[in-house]
Parts: structure tokens; C-alpha cells; sequence
């Protein structure tokens, strides 16, 4: 069965390989390339649109039946009678994704009212991707992210309370206020930040999926099997440490998946103004590995790729680079007017809101009431008030803390003239030391 | 006694990597012979000639090191490149997540030969060819230090690490900080580097004195084989990242080292040569330029104090001020650039910390602020010669 392009301005063919069901993927076998074309046509920028994007992977492993559903002039098409999801886990997705959506709009408000500050980036419009990734993950794998990482930590299961704290810049938040919005770090759910420079956090994702291989087969410990994420945009796709990973993954078949949040917009940048070649998912084949398309609007899209990568990456079959379609409702950061882009463009994604597509799934196949999805709603309403009123009283960190955590062995901070290790000095658990 | 040190002057420098300087074990009965290997194979027997200066006919044989507490039976001779690489086989002995990346450490067994055979004993994953890609290996080695192994990341020439800027500046400086010390990031990350024989500007770099104010880093460099070997098993046991800055022209220097384990201490200067009369700071090559410069300086009467400082960040505070209590001057002779680089810092620190001791201004012998050039003797006007060494401790102690 294969899939059909989505209705979109331009359809072009984009040829698909139709494998068996026994063949488990592999690398040498995808072949998702499309005929070249040069996109990005200096003469209409704004409007260019948008390729139709296809589920370029092969289902060897669904059933036949299964209903992969599409979104066909923004509506929500089911088109079989087997369901992807049950009821449990539509539950779980909805929550998830409602959690992320009113955890930035709270970001929003909070830091209106001056209770965070700095550089606060958003991720409206994009929860389908996190959601649809993460919550197919186990506890011990990871998760590497940008700036943009609060919805990916809440994901991963950092509570909204740790999270919020570390946004108020709270001694109790997951990073004791060190970190802030764009450094959310998790040790106890394996969240590996939040980086400020782009592309920065890549080879860091590329070295925490590196212990997974080197446990397996050095250390011998059979079990192994730790999967990375890799989240970034469509501007990291330019930066050479993205293409330098990718590279060493491949080589080495990490169990890495990098995935491209292509929102088409790097602060006021159009993608299509900074990229030769748009597609960013024809450019994993180029490094030996898959590269594949999916809508990123539509969080069971995702999570039947997500589930596929994640897969391949678990039994060791190296990483894969999945590019997903999104967009930020929001500007670039809460400091963004944004006022570059298109309301016509923001439009067309406002009706593909991911929460509003999953609903209107869960009521069309009976999965879910509307009482029910209020009540979540309602829960998480409810969260995020205790999140805000715990980060609201907790303590702000004390001078104690400023040199606490500069070395893990604070023998670093080197002898004193007295002869004895700078950090035996009172000063030092004060934080009045001068360092 | 002139003309003896010139010859041995130009014998010593450039220091290249043919050229061996044996150090004399401390209690060997063959002390004060300096055997010079010069690359056209003529051996200059140093010192056992009468010295030139008339009234000076109390020659001090042992003024290059300080007595060690190793009996010179016992122990083995080793190059220090051979000495890196015991402490880091012993490491990786030790302990199984200790792990080794770089640009051909693997089958070529390292530009250097510091990782030379490990792959073999430990397999292609333990010791990782990496392609050529500074930033993201490094990055890798970040991670992957993050998630539980310890890896050591060799720059095949320290100045290749720049590309890597980001990653050691932001990441592996950074992270334990802003993860609220979540994240412990056990690396090290090592490599040769300084002035060496006509490498030309790009191969000849000092980053100590770039890397030096990134927070969260500890930097060290080694000079003799007996604390290269003793520094590597450190830096590898420290939770904290450490930057083991070796040099290129160092490698081949032969030393007789203990054959019990032992680790040095990250932190801790290294006295060379006890003194009263003026106190010289000093790392990596710089430690031979000054040891022979105070040759000439013992023959003259002068009793210099030399310390190889050894831990570039952070200073050890401790006995250099011990010994600036104690001689009330200071010469630094660094192979940095004149701005910015450790001479700098350590000028400031000083005065911060010993001003009241301090009889005179602090001297700094830095390197000129120059692209290193390739042409051999522009070179040598660029770094500090021990002519020069000699002249700012007779101006310091007038």
C-alpha cells in the first residue's frame, strides 16, 4: 500500500519504495529521494508553497489495514477501520499535548507580568512533534534539545513545577535557577538540555547515544539499547556540526534519531531564503542513513514514523533523520514581534493545529467525549496553577549556591596561599569567595 | 664557559624532536653529565669542562632537578610520549569506561604515538578514529562523558582544538553549572601543542592562554615524563574536565620513572629547583630554556628558584607564594604571547595575592605577539632564549 501526496498546491510525485513485509528497514534499502527540483524560487517567496509532503517510509512492519490518516484539505480522513491509537493512549497524547500548549502560554503570561526573563522561545503549534517522539520513549533514553525545550522536558516527564521554577530562576527549579529557559537538564528523565547556540546541542546528543554502542559491545552488557533524540530546526540544518553527525552517526550506526523541527522560520529567516536545498530529509541518504518527511502537524503522523526510527535505532540499526513539518504559532521568542511572516501563512497552520486534529480524531472514532478531554483540560489547568504558585513561593537561590556547582570536584578552584584548597574556605560554601 | 654555553645554547634550541636532553636522575653518580644528542649525531659533553668565569670555581652539578624520593635502581627509562601512554593503558586497565577519541589514534596509533597500540589491545570503539571534525567529536566526547564514560579527546595539535572552541568553551566548561550539577562531565582533553621546530603559525599555537578563562575547566601541562605520566592518570580520575596541554617538542624526553602507580595532584606546582635569590615560574618547554639558563645563572652566583607551575588553571597559590615569601622576586618565562596568555594572569594573581612580599616589579618572558613564524631563526627570536632568561634575572636581582 502506498501512500498517496496530500492536496496540496504542487503535487509531484515523489516515488516511494513498496517493500515486503519481511524486510525490516535498513538503510541501504530507503530510497526516499525525490526528482531534484530547486524549491525556493527567488521570485515568490512568501508565497511559495509548501511542496506536498509525504509518510516517505515504507510500512513493512504495519498491518495492511492500518490506517495511517491523512490529512486531505485540512480535514482528518480516516481511512480504515483499524485505529492507531487506543483510547489510553489518545488520552495520554491529548494530555500531553495540552500540557505543553498552556505551560507556554503560562511562559507567555508569567513573563508579561516580569516573573522570567531573558530569552523565552515558545512552542506553540509544535507539540505534535514532541509528543508524538517522546512519549514513545523509555525512562533511560534521551533527550537533547535547543532553546525551545520546555514542552520536550515536560514530555520526557520533568514535572511542570521544576520546570517552572527554573523559568522563574528559582532554587528549586530542575537546574537550581542556573540554567533558565534554554538550559532544561534532567539527570532523573535523561533530558540533555536545552542549548542557547544552535546545533551545539547535536554532537552532545551524537555523544550520548555513542555510551548505548559502546555499552553493548565493550562493556558487553547485553541490554543496552538506549535510544537519543535529537530535536532542532531547520536553521541548524545549515550549521556544519549538523552535517558532521550526521556523518559520524552513520558511520558508527549510532542509536541516535535526528529530528529536523522544520517551522520554516529561524527568527525572521524564511528556510527557503537560507537553503540551497530545502528538503532537508533528502540530506540523510547523502550520509548513508534514511531521511524522512512527515507532517508535524499531526501527532499520529508522527508517531507511526517515530515509532518505526525508534525502533531501528533500538535493534541497532544506526540513526535516521526525520524532518517534520511545523510551525510556531508564536514568534521566534517572546522579544520576537514577528512580523515577518504571513498571516495568510499562520492561518493555514492555525487550522492544522495539532491539539484541535487530535480531538477531532478522538471524537470521530469514539475515543474520547468531550467531557472527558474538558476534564483534561481542566487537570492540567489546574497543574499549571500549582506550578506557578509553587515556583511563586519557592526560594530564590541563595549566594551559597553561586560556586557550588562550577566543578563537580571542587578541588578545581585550585590551592590557596595558605596552603590549603580554595573551596575549604568558608567563603566558598558562602559564595562570597572571589573565584 | 661563554662559548661552552652558546654551543650548548644552540645545541638545546631549537628544541627538536631529535634532540634528547637525558636528565640526570637525582642521586645517579653520573650527575652533572649532560649528554647532548644533536641531530647530527656529535655528543657535547656539557659541564665537565672548567667553568670560564674565574671567580667562580664552585661548580654546582645538580642544578637541574630536585632530589625525588625514588632510589635510581629501581624504576624504568621511558620517552614521555611512552610515559603518556603507560598512564593512559593503566587507566584504561583500570577502569572500563575510560575510552579514547581523536583523529588517527586508533590503527595509525596516534600523530604522536601516545595511543600507539592501544587499539589493538582494546579494540576500534575503546580507542575511535574519528573523521576530521573537531567540533563534533569533541561535542561527542562531551556527551558522551555526560552519560557515563570517560573519555579523552586528543587534538591531534592543539591548535586543531579552536574548531572545538564551542564545544569546550560552552559545553564541557559549562554544563555541570547550568544543569544545576546534574551532569558530571569527566573529560579530558589533550594534545600537543606549543612553538616547535618550523611547524609554521597554525601548528604552532599556545591555547592555554585562550582556553584559560572558561569557567569550569582545569588546565594542566606536563614537561617531564615522570609528571606527564603522573598528570594523565589524574586528569583521567578527575570528575572535572582537564585540558592536558602537551608539547610538541617535549615527546622524546627520557626519564627513569617509578614503577609503582602513582598520581600527581592536579593542583599542585612542582618545585624544580629550590632557591634564595629570585623566584622563576614556569611550564612545559619553557622548564628546559630556564633550567638552562640557570646553569649560566649558578655559575654567575646566582641561586635561582625554579617552579614548573604545571597547573595552569588553577594557579597553585601555595608555593608560589611560599617561594615569593621567600626570594621576593619574580621572573615568569612562559611561551604565551605577551597579551593575555598565562604569564599574564599569573602576573595579576601575585601581585593580587603577594604584593607586600614582592621587592621588585614581576618580570614576564613571554613569547612575542607573532604569528610564529616559519623561517627557523625568526622563530627562535620569538620565543624567550635562556640568554634572555639570564639577563632579566640579573636585571631583577640588581
Amino acid at each position: 500500500m502506498s501512500f498517496s501526496a496530500t492536496n496540496f498546491a504542487q503535487p509531484r510525485p515523489v516515488p516511494v519504495e513498496v517493500r515486503s513485509n519481511e524486510k525490516p528497514l535498513s538503510s541501504d534499502s530507503f530510497r526516499f529521494r525525490g526528482p531534484p527540483s530547486f524549491l525556493g524560487s527567488p521570485h515568490s517567496l512568501r508565497f511559495n508553497p509548501i511542496p506536498p509532503f509525504k509518510l516517505a517510509i515504507p510500512h513493512s512492519q504495519r498491518s495492511n489495514a492500518s490506517a495511517v490518516t491523512h490529512i486531505a484539505n485540512g480535514k482528518m480522513v480516516k481511512s480504515s477501520a483499524n485505529l492507531l491509537i487506543t483510547k489510553e493512549e489518545g488520552l495520554e497524547l491529548y494530555e500531553d499535548m495540552i500540557l505543553g500548549r498552556y505551560f507556554e502560554d503560562m511562559c507567555a503570561q508569567m513573563y508579561y507580568r516580569g516573573k522570567m526573563f531573558g530569552f523565552v522561545h515558545l512552542y506553540n503549534g509544535q507539540e505534535a512533534v514532541s509528543t508524538g517522539f517522546i512519549k514513545l520513549l523509555k525512562k533511560e533514553d534521551t533527550v537533547v534539545s535547543t532553546y525551545r525545550d520546555h514542552v520536550h522536558a515536560l514530555s520526557k516527564g520533568v514535572s511542570a513545577r521544576a520546570v517552572m521554577s527554573e523559568l522563574f530562576g528559582k532554587a528549586t527549579g530542575c537546574c537550581r535557577g542556573q540554567g533558565g529557559s534554554m538550559h532544561m537538564f534532567s539527570k532523573e528523565h535523561n533530558v540533555i538540555g536545552g542549548f542557547a547556540f544552535i546545533g551545539e546541542g547535536i554532537p552532545v546528543a551524537t555523544g550520548a547515544a555513542f555510551p548505548s554502542k559502546y555499552r553493548r559491545e565493550v562493556l558487553k552488557e547485553a541490554g543496552a539499547d538506549q535510544v537519543t533524540l535529537a530535536f532542532f530546526g531547520d536553521g541548524t540544518c545549515n550549521n556544519g556540526q549538523f552535517y558532521e553527525c550526521l556523518n559520524m552517526a552513520a558511520l558508527w550506526k549510532l542509536p541516535i534519531i535526528f529530528v529536523v523541527e522544520n517551522n520554516l522560520w529561524a527568527i525572521g529567516m524564511s528556510h527557503l531564503r537560507a537553503t540551497s536545498d530545502p528538503e532537508i530529509w533528502k540530506k540523510g541518504p547523502a550520509f548513508g542513513m534514511p531521511g524522512v518527511h512527515v507532517d508535524g502537524m499531526d501527532v499520529l503522523k508522527v508517531r507511526e514514523v517515530a515509532k518505526e526510527v525508534i525502533e531501528r535505532a533500538r535493534r541497532g540499526d544506526g540513526p535516521t533523520l526525520v524532518e517534520c513539518e511545523t510551525y510556531r504559532f508564536r514568534g521566534h521568542s517572546l522579544a520576537d514581534p514577528d512580523e515577518l511572516r504571513d498571516p495568510a501563512e499562520k492561518a493555514r497552520y492555525a487550522a492544522r493545529d495539532p491539539i484541535s486534529a487530535l480531538k477531532k480524531y478522538l471524537f470521530e472514532n469514539k475515543l474520547a467525549s468531550e467531557q472527558e478531554l474538558k476534564s483534561i483540560d481542566k487537570k492540567i489547568d489546574e497543574v499549571l496553577d500549582d506550578a506557578v504558585e509553587y515556583s511563586d513561593e519557592s526560594p530564590l537561590p541563595r549566594r551559597s549556591q553561586l560556586l557550588e556547582n562550577v566543578f563537580a570536584d571542587p578541588k578545581g578552584f585550585g590551592i590557596g596561599p595558605d596552603g590549603k584548597y580554595r573551596c575549604e574556605d568558608p567563603k566558598f560554601t558562602q559564595g562570597t569567595a572571589h573565584v | 664557559m661563554a662559548t661552552l654555553f652558546h654551543g650548548v645554547g644552540a645545541a638545546l634550541t631549537p628544541f627538536s624532536a631529535s634532540n634528547k636532553l637525558l636528565l640526570p636522575s637525582p642521586k645517579s653518580e653520573s650527575r652533572g653529565a649532560i649528554f647532548l644528542h644533536r641531530s647530527d649525531a656529535r655528543v657535547n659533553h656539557a659541564f665537565n669542562l672548567k667553568p670560564a668565569t674565574p671567580n667562580q670555581d664552585l661548580f654546582i652539578p645538580n642544578a637541574v632537578a630536585t632530589k625525588r624520593e625514588t632510589s635510581t635502581k629501581s624504576g624504568h627509562e621511558l620517552l614521555l610520549f611512552e610515559a603518556l601512554r603507560e598512564g593512559l593503558e593503566e587507566e584504561m586497565e583500570r577502569d572500563p569506561r575510560v575510552c579514547v577519541m581523536g583523529e588517527d589514534v586508533g590503527h595509525y596509533g596516534g600523530s604522536y604515538k601516545v595511543t600507539k597500540g592501544l587499539a589493538e589491545k582494546y579494540g576500534d570503539l575503546r580507542v575511535l578514529d574519528t573523521p576530521i571534525a573537531e567540533n563534533s567529536f569533541t561535542g561527542m566526547g562531551i556527551g558522551a562523558a555526560m552519560t557515563g564514560l570517560r573519555p579523552i579527546v586528543e587534538g591531534m595539535n592543539m591548535g586543531f582544538l579552536l574548531l572545538a572552541f564551542n564545544q569546550i568553551s560552552n559545553n564541557c566548561g559549562m554544563l555541570h553549572y547550568t544543569s544545576g550539577g546534574q551532569f558530571t562531565i569527566p573529560i579530558v582533553i589533550r594534545g600537543p601543542g606549543g612553538v616547535g621546530r618550523q611547524l609554521g603559525a597554525e601548528h604552532s599555537q599556545r591555547l592555554e592562554s585562550y582556553f584559560q578563562s572558561i569557567p569550569g575547566i582545569q588546565m594542566v601541562a606536563c614537561s617531564t615524563p615522570y609528571n606527564a605520566k603522573g598528570l594523565m592518570k589524574a586528569a583521567i580520575r578527575s570528575e572535572n574536565p582537564v585540558i592536558l596541554f602537551e608539547h610538541v617538542l617535549l615527546y622524546n624526553l627520557k626519564e627513569r620513572i617509578p614503577d609503582e602507580e602513582y598520581v600527581l595532584s592536579l593542583e599542585e606546582a612542582e618545585m624544580v629547583r629550590p632557591g634564595e635569590h629570585v623566584t622563576i615560574l614556569t611550564y612545559s618547554r619553557m622548564r628546559y630554556h630556564v633550567m638552562q639558563a640557570a646553569k649560566t645563572l649558578v655559575n654567575k652566583g646566582y641561586d635561582p628558584e625554579v617552579i614548573d607551575i604545571r597547573s595552569l588553571k588553577p594557579f597553585d597559590l601555595y608555593t608560589i607564594g611560599c617561594s615569593v615569601k621567600k626570594t621576593h622576586r619574580v621572573l615568569i618565562v612562559e611561551e604565551c604571547m605577551r597579551t593575555g596568555g598565562i604569564g599574564a594572569s599569573l602576573t595579576a594573581a601575585i601581585t593580587e595575592n603577594f604584593h607586600d612580599y614582592l621587592d621588585a616589579p614581576i618580570v614576564c618572558l613571554s613569547s612575542q605577539d607573532v604569528p610564529t613564524p616559519y623561517a627557523g631563526t625568526l622563530e627562535e627570536w620569538t620565543v624567550v632564549q635562556p640568554a634572555q632568561i639570564v639577563t632579566a634575572v640579573e636585571q631583577l636581582c640588581q
